[in-house]
């Protein structure tokens, strides 16, 4: 059902950007109003502050869980280039769980954050997806693993 | 009474379930005359595995069912590629085996005892007509007419195009990768369309299959990134292609290496690297995606620039240096033979030496296709009209897979299910249009061309058709032309693809039938009269052959990994006996089997793949074995009394014609495959000696005979024999010595 009303769409890049209706009201009244000629850095500072005053908590949960994974890749992967890749199934099970974890996770995300213009998914049914697709990455990964 | 009852099963509710049970109905049709168009080849002539791959597919099957599926895994073969051996479990893909011995064990269970045999026979036609449901699932994702499905369906049982590969016997890899890439792209239209993991994932468990069943999974690897990489570029970036993407590639990747014969391929070939790209470009778009939530345009723009030059350096630089360091291997050389049809010719002849990896020519594509062939275009063009995500895949899809058909004949069978898809589409659009369309009435034209008075082209126009006459015209020529397609796909089925080639046919004069069973009768000799393990060489189309159906270790066979073993057996065939004896000597062989077709007319035979042996050779030893020396100082492929020395004294013509001048009066032997008187005097062969000719003469055995008991060569050895004077005198013409004691 979802799908009719949404392929329809031949602009579908308005709905996937759901965000800025609801913050632009506070972007006017937050504290720091951007010049149009700031640096990148300011920018930086602006959207870290919009992100934090604006996303709720069940969201930054899966962020920071989010965060943690791919600091554990990033781990294996310096791990990787700097020791060595000899056991190289089980470095590409660990590496590959955690990028094929994260963008099940940044799915789920997607799902649950917008889900009022986005996919149209209840939340329920994202979730049940969730653990069905990690299920399969982890039987795969512990199987390459030897 | 009748309409109004009639009115009652078709309309409301209860009409929608009358559909429903039609629709499965029709389908269960289409499924079962897709099954039953392919038994042609059983009823004609038996239950028998067609071919050259398929008896290998067979063998490992029957060893899977024995063994059980660890020792499978392992297998290490010592029958072929003889002093070698073939560490078979790791380099086979091993889905079909498996899936048949699945079939196998539930039957079991089922206490229904089938031989594994009549399994493998019909695997094909099985999954044939789960295609055809996949394809009706396919086709319905595409379009809102019911009937568009149905046909695709129907298309896609019948036409030649795929039943080529799929005949009852012929028990080959294609046989269910049809099945499983039809119902993987399924999945991922649906997966694309809800944005859900759960399709996303479904479509990588059968990505996963596919891998295990065939090496065209390469095409799904590289068509479905495509098709994010051509929606991204059209700004068509929703959460639902960043969902189905991802959860597909990060499960798929990890599903696929799961088959030890992919291994790590799907991260060190450069064919698996697009994949990977669009992997990272898709996390890209999604973060600006959410970054620009919290920006207004114009910085966002200018983070984007510095982003976008930041990733691109990097990703270049370290593709170049992975490429360099040698860590992402190159491109494969059959990929190269894709894009430049001449590559394998120059490089590796052994590629193009089979012909199914020749170019397509042109009335191939109306054999196998017949009238969907000018429909397809139709089809895409009204994809493009519509133009949502799903009709871009087929887009894409149609356009590379028309490239790869008309590169190499095989790739016909990827290009059916999307011809079926888009002749389906256009056909439907016909149907409907003709048929159910009815006259616009006149109030409602009247109402169109008063009331709006907006701009015209956004006026709904008033579309019908009016004239019963063209109704019917049209109708009439579409079911011509449908009755038209079936009577040629049972044309084509019943006379171009039903031959399992290891039983051929031909009519007598009086029309009766007539089989010509050479082969199984000289395999099935050499299973009863050879040793268990006697070495039999041969040219590499038969290895599969001889170790399904005589049970007898090979030299080379249909898998061509080692193309410096194959050219050894080339260079063996193509030398003069003295070269070739030490060769055989080398490798234990001790028969070896020609096929000959001069007696029958049968074109198949060894004498014309000679120069693919030659040539083969001659890529490994440029300077013992020249293509030049095979061909007359006019460059004519000659085998009869002015054909070059070379060739007269090369082991397989020797074979060839051993003997065979005696069946004929004396020097009127005739060669009925080349046309060509031969020579009056049969070749001699000192080194080997005939084991065994089968009835039409098509195969012929030569056992290698031992080193002579004297310690004579062979050729005084038989000369002595045949009670020929030593000619000393006249063979010593070295300069003479003068004798100083």
């Amino acid at each position: 059902m979802a799908p009719k009303r949404h392929a329809a769409s031949t602009t579908s890049a308005a709905p996937s950007t759901p965000t800025p209706a609801p913050t632009t009201p506070k972007l006017s009244s937050g504290p720091a109003t951007l010049k149009t000629n700031a640096s990148a850095a300011e920018i930086a500072g602006h959207v870290w502050q919009q992100y934090a005053s604006t996303t709720p908590q069940r969201t930054l949960l899966l962020d920071a869980f989010m965060a943690f994974l791919v600091l554990v890749g990033g781990l294996q992967f310096v791990y990787c280039v700097l020791a060595g890749n000899y056991p190289f199934n089980a470095f590409l099970s660990g590496f590959s769980a955690a990028v094929g974890q994260f963008v099940l996770t940044a799915s789920l995300r997607m799902q649950t954050s917008d889900s009022e213009q986005g996919t149209g998914t209840s939340h329920e049914r994202a979730f049940a997806d969730y653990i069905f697709g990690s299920l399969i990455l982890h039987f795969f990964c512990v199987n390459f693993i030897n | 009474m009748a309409p109004s009852s009639l009115d009652v099963v078709l309309k409301g509710s209860s009409g929608r379930n009358t559909r429903g049970l039609l629709r499965v109905i029709i389908l269960c049709t289409i499924a079962a005359a897709a099954v039953s168009s392919r038994l042609f080849s059983v009823i004609r002539f038996e239950s028998i595995i067609h071919e050259f791959d398929p008896w290998f597919n067979f063998r490992a099957t029957k060893y899977l069912v024995e063994n059980g599926f660890y020792s499978f895994w392992d297998w290490f073969d010592d029958r072929t590629w003889h002093p070698l051996g073939r560490v078979t479990g790791g380099t086979l893909y091993p889905g079909l085996m498996v899936t048949s011995g699945v079939i196998y064990h539930i039957l079991r269970l089922l206490t229904i005892p089938v031989d594994i045999r009549n399994i493998c026979v019909l695997l094909a036609p099985g999954f044939s007509g789960l295609t055809a449901l996949a394809m009706y699932l396919l086709t319905s994702e595409m379009s809102d007419s019911p009937s568009a499905g149905l046909l695709a369906a129907a298309f896609m049982g019948i036409t030649p195009g795929y039943i080529s590969r799929s005949v009852a016997g012929s028990y080959d890899n294609e046989a269910i990768a049809i099945f499983l890439l039809v119902f993987t792209f399924y999945l991922w239209i649906k997966a694309v369309k809800n944005g859900s993991i759960m399709w996303g994932a479904l479509t990588a468990l059968f990505y996963g299959y596919m891998v295990s069943a065939w090496g065209g999974y390469v095409f799904i690897t590289n068509l479905i990134p495509l098709h994010v990489f051509v929606l991204l570029c059209m700004g068509r970036y929703s959460t639902r292609v960043y969902i189905s993407y991802t959860t597909w590639y990060a499960l798929g990747t990890l599903g696929s290496m799961q088959i030890p014969f992919v291994g790590f391929l799907p991260i060190r070939n450069s064919d698996h690297m697009s994949a990977l790209g669009v992997f990272g470009l898709i996390q890209l778009v999604a973060f600006a995606e959410f970054i620009r939530g919290y920006l207004p345009g114009k910085q966002f723009q200018k983070l984007l620039t510095s982003m976008v030059l930041l990733t691109f350096g990097l990703g270049f630089g370290g593709l170049v240096l992975l490429s360099v360091s040698g860590v992402i291997a190159p491109w494969s050389g059959r990929f190269y033979s894709l894009w430049d049809t001449g590559y394998a010719k120059i490089h590796i002849p052994i590629i193009a030496s089979v012909s199914e990896h020749q170019p397509t020519a042109w009335p191939a594509f109306f054999f196998d296709l017949n009238f969907l062939i000018w429909l397809f275009p139709a089809g895409v063009f009204m994809c493009f009209q519509k133009l949502k995500d799903e009709h871009v895949f087929v887009v894409i899809y149609s356009v590379l897979a028309s490239y790869f058909a008309g590169v190499m004949v095989r790739l016909m069978l990827t290009l059916t299910p999307i011809v079926c898809v888009a002749a389906a589409l256009a056909l439907s659009c016909i149907l409907d249009n003709f048929l159910v369309a009815s006259t616009p009435s006149t109030e409602t034209k009247a109402k169109a061309t008063t009331e709006d008075k907006s701009l015209r082209s956004a006026r709904n126009p008033v579309v019908g058709i009016y004239s019963w006459f063209s109704k019917s015209v049209v109708v009439a020529s579409v079911t011509l032309y449908l009755l038209m397609f079936v009577a040629h796909c049972t044309w084509v089925t019943s006379n171009a693809y039903s031959s399992p080639s290891v039983v051929l046919a031909s009519k007598l004069p009086d029309g009766s039938q007539f089989i010509i069973d050479d082969y199984r009768e000289a395999y099935y000799w050499l299973r009863q009269n050879t040793p268990d393990n006697a070495k039999i060489m041969s040219w590499w189309d038969y290895g599969y052959q001889i170790g399904g159906m005589a049970d007898r270790p090979t030299l080379v066979d249909n898998n061509t990994w080692n193309n410096t073993h194959i050219a050894t057996v080339g260079k063996a065939m193509s030398s003069r006996e003295e070269v070739s004896y030490p060769i055989l000597r080398q490798h234990d062989v001790d028969y070896v089997l020609v096929v000959f077709g001069g007696l029958l007319g049968y074109s198949g035979d060894d004498l014309n793949k000679f120069l693919w042996m030659v040539r083969i050779a001659e890529g490994i030893w440029p300077d013992e074995v020249k293509e030049r020396d095979f061909f007359t100082a006019r460059g004519e492929y000659r085998v009869d009394e002015e054909a070059t020395p070379a060739m007269k004294n090369s082991l397989m013509y020797k074979m060839s014609y051993h003997n065979y001048q005696s069946l004929f009066p004396a020097g009127q032997a005739m060669d009925r495959v080349r046309g060509t008187r031969l020579p009056k005097e049969s070749p001699q062969l000192n080194t080997l000696e005939e084991a065994f000719t089968s009835e039409n003469w098509i195969v012929r055995l030569y056992k290698v005979k031992d080193l002579d008991n004297l310690g004579r060569d062979h050729s005084n050895a038989v000369a002595f024999d045949k009670g020929l004077k030593r000619k000393r005198a006249t063979k010593r013409k070295g300069p003479r010595v003068l004798r100083t004691e």
